[in-house]
């Protein structure tokens, strides 16, 4: 927690942000456009019981909640990595 | 009110916004109760629709008189005292305009898969937002985003490009907004048209003026309550009423079966052709699949480089609370993103099965309010009435007597206004839909508005021009500034220019080629230069821009000596205009044409629509910073610590600003 700050605590943390930046990139990008590119093949499979079909599905819906859930997800784990570096703020 | 009480009383203000909201949403719901009442007692829609607007334009500028400040970073950004959750509320209220509210479903309608592009694109550019750019700005602690990139970039020059693309990007959309507001305005309370703009700019300046950045704030969350409440409520009474489950979202899955279930009806029984049905499906129809995955990342993109935006997570207390701020921001956004398919798909379903198909005097007589101001048309005539359309339809010839899918013409605003009649709802659900693309219309622009201002007074006349200013002539000079620029957004927009829709798409690209590369180099990339940012940003907002002008006002120009060629039909591969024919036509070489001429907007580069020019720039952009940071020698050991410092949420904002 109490991390002193050091050239080399700085560059760990920055690191650490740098490859979580990346990680969330990624699966931004497969929401945004790979699983779209997809949608064909998709749409012959149909949602049982709502009757969507999931390329379509996951156009209107999916790839929205997976935004979401994105989000909360990050602010989460970039506050995990300040605070192991001590650059967190005070709460 | 005596500035030391109201810093207080603001820890109590803060406390107690959940009260203060929870008691306004409470009494906003038993508003539409006793208006309901009001309706049973036969007061005439005339008079509720008033009562509707005008209620809650005054709530909305008595929040902004009762916040009004005279200090600067309360003007600037809200004293950053505003909580993520309800930042979030205000960001999805800023972020919303007329176009989502009004306009979305009407698009999906219309393009059925391929309209879910702008769903995608103006969702998912908030990840960019957090993880790359957000948060960063809020350290640094700004008050406009010229403030960095003066800061970051060496100065006045960099500051000067910055308010050139934030005021290219902004005016444009707000005079939408405005635009927005009269539609609503003289559609449901029958003003003029321009009478109505002028209205709605009143209650803009009463929001924005006197309280700057804290006044939008707090007025942009009682919009987002209206806005929310106003579209989710007739489509949970529709979806209540055909499938007995008040999740529009999920029985839309079964209106979507039914609509492909009906196509194909259609056209065995001959109401359609091939041609004109479009399944709602079905991708890359209406737009190629370069054009589709385009619009999606430049409006993603955009949304990270739109100035009014990024400077609604100034205001909050922490980088923490900014992070988790763009979460909530999206999740309000979201609540009503993923609603708007299921408007589409209910209207739909209702205009195949009660409409077309129909027997000429049996249809369903809710389009013909919307057929007498113009919005559906049967038969090439305004369907105003049963006679009306039969007249029509009996001018042409072999017309077999009932409605077909290519007699039936719809303006696509009228799908979230006629839901609530289609759905057979009281008229005060009508009138609270109303105010809802009222309060879409007035937040967007608030909070344009307060960007341009801001970036005129804070970056042209404060850093520019007098560096001396005293508070009282800041605070001045950014009131007046504010009502100038939105007179001057009214009279554009009462001239109703005929790109005023596009002109929204083309913001997002502008934003996305001018600010994007710059931004994130600058706090990704610390080897980046002054110089570097600032070619890159020239020329990437110049390209973009470039290819805008040209395919839309010089499309002549453009084939004949920038090598542009016709775009394509997406369903068929066909070129839209036969250049070599329109460029013998004697009006080829037309500047600044209307959109009837035959080239404007349909020739390009690559099959590139030019709403998608910032796939252009942005590249470029990025590649000049690159290449012109590596031949100049590295930003001083002064600017990397900065950098770093940004990149720490701990310790104090890099700018100070004297207040």
């Amino acid at each position: 927690m109490n991390q002193p700050d050091t050239q080399a605590n700085q560059e760990a943390h920055w690191a650490k942000t740098t490859r979580l930046m990346f990680i969330h990139l990624g699966v931004w990008l497969f929401f945004g456009y790979i699983i779209h590119m997809f949608v064909v093949p998709l749409n012959k499979i149909v949602i049982p019981i709502l009757g969507f079909p999931l390329g379509f599905y996951m156009a209107a819906q999916g790839s929205l909640i997976a935004f979401v859930v994105m989000l909360f997800m990050f602010a989460k784990q970039q506050d995990r990595i300040d605070r192991e570096h001590g650059y967190a703020e005070d709460d | 009110m005596a500035t030391s009480k109201s810093y207080v009383s603001s820890g109590d203000f803060i406390k107690n916004l959940g009260r203060m909201y929870g008691t306004y949403t409470g009494g906003f719901l038993a508003f539409i109760v006793l208006l309901a009442l009001l309706e049973l007692a036969g007061v005439p829609n005339r008079v509720l629709g008033y009562l509707f607007v005008f209620f809650t334009l005054a709530v909305y500028a008595i929040i902004g008189v009762m916040t009004r400040t005279a200090e600067l970073s309360e003007y600037y950004v809200a004293g950053r005292r505003v909580p993520a959750f309800y930042n979030g509320m205000a960001t999805g209220a800023d972020w919303m305009s007329a176009a989502s509210f009004v306009g979305m479903a009407g698009t999906l309608f219309l393009l059925g898969y391929d309209g879910i592009a702008w769903v995608l694109g103006w969702t998912g550019g908030y990840v960019l937002v957090s993880i790359l750019i957000g948060p960063y700005l809020r350290k640094f602690g700004a008050y406009t985003v010229p403030d960095f990139m003066a800061f970051r970039f060496g100065g006045n020059f960099a500051r000067g490009i910055a308010v050139v693309v934030l005021v290219c990007c902004s005016f444009t959309y707000v005079t939408a907004q405005i635009y927005g507001t009269g539609i609503i305005a003289s559609r449901f309370l029958g003003m003029q048209f321009e009478l109505a703009v002028f209205a709605g700019l009143v209650g803009i300046l009463l929001c924005a003026m006197l309280g700057g950045m804290r006044a939008v704030t707090w007025t942009q969350i009682a919009q987002y309550i209206v806005l929310i409440i106003a579209y989710l409520t007739p489509i949970v009474i529709l979806s209540t009423k055909k499938y007995g489950i008040p999740i529009p979202e999920l029985t839309y899955g079964q209106a979507i079966a039914d609509i492909t279930a009906r196509e194909q009806q259609m056209l065995a029984m001959g109401l359609a052709t091939v041609a004109n049905l479009k399944p709602h499906i079905s991708p890359f129809i209406n737009y190629t699949p370069l054009n589709f995955f385009g619009i999606i990342l430049c409006m993603m993109v955009g949304t990270a480089s739109l100035p009014h935006i990024l400077m609604r997570y100034f205001t909050t207390p922490s980088v923490r609370e900014a992070r988790q701020s763009v979460a909530w921001s999206l999740f309000f956004i979201f609540l009503l993103y993923f609603s708007a398919p299921a408007y589409a798909a209910f209207s739909k379903l209702e205009v195949y099965t009660n409409i077309i198909g129909r027997d000429l005097t049996e249809v369903r007589p809710w389009m013909f309010q919307w057929g007498e101001l113009g919005l559906i048309q049967v038969c090439g005539k305004n369907a105003a009435s049963i006679d009306a359309i039969v007249a029509a339809c009996k001018a042409i010839a072999g017309h077999p007597g009932v409605v077909r899918l290519q007699d039936f013409v719809i303006n696509t605003d009228v799908i979230v206004l006629s839901t609530p009649e289609i759905a057979g709802l009281p008229y005060v659900i009508s009138g609270l839909v109303a105010a809802g693309g009222l309060a879409a219309a007035l937040s967007t622009a608030d909070g344009l508005l307060l960007a341009i201002a801001n970036a005129l007074s804070h970056d042209i006349y404060y850093k520019m021009i007098d560096p001396n200013a005293p508070t009282i002539r800041r605070l001045t000079v950014a009131r007046v500034l504010l009502f100038f620029v939105a007179v001057g957004a009214a009279a554009t927009a009462s001239t109703r220019p005929s790109d005023i829709l596009a002109m929204v798409g083309w913001a997002f690209s502008l934003a996305m080629a001018g600010n994007f590369p710059a931004l994130v180099m600058g706090v990704w990339w610390k080897r980046t230069t002054s110089t570097g940012a600032i070619a890159g940003m020239i020329a990437g907002f110049g390209l973009c821009l470039f290819y805008l002008v040209c395919t839309r006002y010089f499309p002549g120009y453009g084939v004949a000596y920038f090598g542009m060629s016709s775009l394509t039909n997406a369903a068929t591969g066909a070129p839209l205009v036969d250049i070599a024919a329109a460029m013998k036509l004697p009006n080829a070489m037309e500047m600044w044409p209307t959109l009837a001429h035959p080239m404007a907007n349909k020739v390009g580069w690559f099959n590139l629509n030019n709403i998608n020019c910032g796939l252009l720039g942005a590249p470029l952009g990025f590649l000049v910073i690159y290449v012109v940071s590596l031949m100049g020698p590295e930003p001083s050991k002064e600017m990397q610590a900065y950098v770093d410092e940004i990149r720490k949420p701990r310790g104090r904002t890099i700018l100070e600003e004297k207040s």
